[in-house]
């Protein structure tokens, strides 16, 4: 059994977002973090690998600098990785992206008892469509908002975690699950991990090593195949959060008048 | 110094874990009511932190020095108390094991404390003899296949809740001085161990610091730890490391004491307008940076130079650890300084960082023996 998990480099939010001209993000100029519910999917798969000894694969696509990223994952425990990348690849869609991993995965070999994880949906576009795309693309079920999970042989049984409620459905494998990060606390590095990371390793998969696949159609992918047309990007206004009060009255008081004394509002 | 992708990785991780982990709660009530927290003992050792430069043939993490200061620097930067937990078994704790042991102790001992499944602590000091150790009182006498072990320590970090200790103690009487001393291997169950009550210190509360008396301890002649009557100047090598381990510790603090100091002069507000706009303020922080990346680069240095060998590494261990350990004590009251009276209330939290920087130029030799060993070298 092979588990492939697809994540992403995303921006990390807490830093500045910058914009390219096409409105499209300016990834490069942007400190970066993995995709949070990506690692509720590789922690997710690292605990099956920790039951079943399962081999456990990172998948991105990305620029060059993904590799970071790459490595951080394999020191988590991953055993190795692959990384799609490609100038032909560059300013891609959903759409697109999912065609192109969905190639890759094909390319890559996807076994009868093969599991697909992936994050819910990547913080800096919020669309939670790869995931679904990929499973649609290469036919196989899929789980989507996933927050537990079951292997039962041949089949493989996911708890959905949706807004009103939950819902228990099992499918038959190979499937791909989307993970919210309610499914776990991803695991801290070690050093050893770390190190280890260095030995592992990681696959290249360029526009040319997957032209052949039949999943991928050339006049779709890219910024040009993209469908999506980005007509105008900007960071939105941020709202000031505010802070409930909990407790009885007086105890509410009480906290209310040291977070003001705290700040320097009275006193 | 740059570092590299690789160590970057590593700073981030200990970073993360320290912040999630050591919650305000915890740090709070570590220095309000002493004691040792388990829990987080054990989740440290969980992810080999308590290995982190220990060979992986004795079950530790393989890594080297700078992931070792790495670790303690950003442990501390959140808490200094718990950066111990993790320092000691990398330092003082398989120090003497690595530098002298058998292979056969080495076996035995090492692995139990990389994975932190027991805890080792270091007893050289006693009443009367510390940086001198000519004046050691304790003795262990050759009774057939046994020594005899009679005498106290103190100051002894971590003895409460210690699995085993490494004891100093005169084998022969003859030789004065340092000469004579050997090192033993002491199960803290064997009958006549018995410890101290814990003391009520200035800062760093939440690692118990006590006396070890030895009455009569039948140790037995498997447990001497390097070659006899000669155990001092093994223990010299081993205190390079230590000292090293309490400079990033100090490190760790000051840093700390700088971010709270930028992050209150820009939100404090007197005259209308933030108190860093005052040059009075925003100079103190401006010293504070300086020096503290002064000592990092020392450290990161050192650490490089230790690892490759460098001939004057011991001598630049005793450099980090002076110059750190000073500095954070300048850094520490400056902090205090700009927090104005906030700064002596317990509810900020310079208060503390305060009160454990102040350890850091007395343990694993004062900052006057740093600089006795530091001339020692530049004079023989």
């Amino acid at each position: 059994m092979r588990i492939y998990v697809c994540v992403k480099q995303v921006p990390d939010t807490s830093g500045k977002v910058a914009v390219n001209e096409d409105g499209t993000l300016n990834r490069a100029s942007m400190m970066t973090i993995i995709n949070p519910d990506d690692m509720s999917a590789m922690e997710q798969a690292l605990q099956i690998k920790d039951k079943t000894g399962c081999q456990v694969t990172a998948v991105t696509m990305g620029p060059p600098q993904a590799e970071s990223m790459l490595r951080e994952l394999m020191a988590m425990g991953a055993d190795d990785s692959v990384l799609i990348s490609s100038r032909e690849f560059g300013g891609s869609d959903t759409y697109a992206t999912s065609q192109i991993i969905a190639g890759a995965l094909h390319h890559l070999g996807i076994g009868e008892d093969d599991l697909i994880l992936c994050g819910r949906q990547a913080i800096d576009g919020d669309t939670a469509q790869v995931g679904p795309q990929i499973a649609e693309k290469l036919d196989i079920p899929q789980i989507t908002y996933g927050e537990q999970l079951e292997l039962l042989g041949k089949t493989v049984r996911g708890k959905r975690l949706l807004e009103d409620g939950y819902m228990t459905i099992e499918a038959e494998l190979p499937c791909l699950v989307t993970c919210v990060k309610e499914m776990n606390t991803p695991r801290y590095l070690t050093v050893k991990g770390i190190l280890k990371s260095y030995e592992k390793p990681i696959q290249v998969l360029d526009y040319n090593a997957l032209k052949e696949e039949p999943l991928i159609d050339p006049d779709t992918i890219g910024l040009k195949g993209s469908p999506t047309n980005i007509f105008r990007s900007f960071t939105p206004p941020r709202k000031e959060q505010g802070r409930m009060l909990s407790g009885s009255g007086r105890e509410a008081v009480r906290e209310l008048i040291s977070e003001l004394t705290a700040s320097h509002v009275i006193g | 110094m740059i570092l590299s992708e690789k160590y970057q990785l590593m700073r981030r991780n200990f970073r993360n874990f320290a912040e999630t982990e050591f919650t305000t709660e915890i740090q709070e009530q570590l220095d309000r009511e002493g004691g040792f927290n388990w829990d987080l003992h054990h989740k440290m050792a969980d992810y080999g932190f308590m290995g982190v430069k220990l060979p992986e043939e004795y079950g530790g993490q393989g890594g080297d020095t700078l992931a070792y200061v790495l670790m303690v620097e950003e442990f501390a930067r959140v808490c200094p108390v718990l950066a111990i937990y993790a320092n000691t078994p990398n330092s003082l704790g398989s120090g003497p094991l690595l530098t002298c042991g058998t292979e056969e102790q080495k076996k035995t001992y090492i692995p139990l404390i990389a994975s932190g499944e027991k805890k080792l602590v270091f007893a050289l000091t006693e009443p009367g003899a510390g940086s001198d150790a000519g004046g050691t009182l304790t003795t262990a006498d050759a009774d057939g296949d046994f020594y005899i072990l009679n005498g106290r320590k103190c100051f002894i970090s971590g003895a409460p809740v210690a699995d085993y200790a490494v004891v100093y103690a005169k084998t022969n009487r003859e030789l004065k001085g340092s000469k004579g001393i050997s090192m033993f291997i002491v199960d803290m169950k064997l009958p006549g161990v018995s410890v101290g009550k814990p003391e009520s210190k200035m800062g760093i509360s939440g690692y118990p610091t006590s006396d070890i008396i030895l009455e009569d301890v039948r140790v037995h002649k498997s447990q001497l730890l390097g070659p006899l009557d000669r155990g001092f100047s093994t223990a010299l090598k081993t205190l390079d490391g230590g000292r090293l381990g309490v400079a990033a510790q100090a490190l760790g603090i000051a840093q700390c004491c700088l971010e709270e100091s930028v992050k209150y002069a820009k939100e404090r507000k007197q005259f209308g307008r933030p108190i860093a706009k005052n040059q009075g303020i925003s100079f103190m922080l401006a010293e504070m940076a300086t020096e503290i990346e002064a000592a990092r680069e020392l450290i990161y240095n050192t650490a490089v130079a230790k690892d490759a060998g460098a001939k004057d590494a011991p001598m630049k261990c005793s450099m980090c650890k002076y110059f750190a350990s000073e500095m954070a004590n300048r850094v520490a009251y400056k902090a205090v300084q700009i927090h104005g009276g906030y700064g002596y209330i317990k509810d900020y939290k310079v208060e503390r960082m305060y009160r454990d920087a102040r350890i850091t130029t007395l343990y694993e030799g004062t900052t006057q023996v740093q600089q006795m060993v530091i001339a020692g070298n530049l004079l023989k």
